[in-house]
């Protein structure tokens, strides 16, 4: 990736999925950055994995759910998506328990991708 | 690669979660209520102190000072926002929000 027009911007998801708005935002931000076709990353740490809960049913609170838009980042070239391995293990979930395929990484792996990047922004 | 934290680490994961993640060498500066985490003696301090072994941690000074915080822990550098700029303006910045 020689273009000095792309760049490596890393997303970091932090927050749960209903409570606050943030997590809604910054995948609406990623699909938007997406489509200027930059060198996305997402990563998913605390709270934030939650965003990627199968079987999330938002019916009864009256809003439409999201999860399934992170099963539609394939589709715009966002394939690079990370998982805290503290995180998952301490919320007591795997990634079976995920709707999408991602990598499951330790903190020192996360924190070198990090120092790669070009713009993080955290959600 | 600059962290830089402005939520009290009581009230906020991003100082617990920031750590986890900066690699030797990453400066840490806080701010805004994130110099909360420097006041000497809070239950913060020997992580911080662990910290320090590997990286050099920051507070802004005129944050500090707006709070009433006088004592902060030991190896911790003050700067003003000519040092915060400077940081800045040496390394890539991740903002913990």
């Amino acid at each position: 990736m020689e273009n000095e027009n792309v760049k490596k911007i890393m997303h970091v998801m932090r927050h749960a999925p209903h409570g606050t708005i943030y997590s809604y935002e910054g995948l609406e931000m990623i699909l938007i950055m997406a489509a200027y076709e930059q060198d996305l990353s997402v990563v998913f740490i605390g709270d934030g994995i939650y965003s990627l809960k199968k079987n999330q049913d938002t019916a009864g609170i009256g809003i439409k759910g999201f999860a399934k838009t992170f099963m539609a980042l394939d589709g715009y070239d966002v394939e690079k998506l990370y998982v805290d391995r503290v995180s998952l293990e301490e919320r007591g979930l795997s990634e079976n328990d995920l709707v999408v395929d991602v990598e499951v990484l330790d903190s020192a792996e996360i924190g070198a991708l990090m120092n790669e990047q070009d713009v993080i922004i955290h959600h | 690669m600059l962290h830089t934290i402005n939520k009290s680490p009581f009230s906020s994961d991003s100082f617990d979660t920031c750590i986890r993640f900066i690699q030797p060498g990453d400066p840490v500066l806080f701010i805004e209520n994130g110099v909360y985490s420097v006041q000497q003696g809070n239950r913060f301090s020997e992580t911080l102190a662990g910290v320090m072994k590997t990286n050099p941690v920051y507070a802004l000074r005129p944050d500090l000072e707006a709070r009433g915080i006088a004592k902060i822990i030991e190896g911790v550098s003050t700067v003003d926002y000519d040092g915060f700029v400077d940081l800045v303006a040496e390394h890539q910045v991740n903002s913990w929000l």
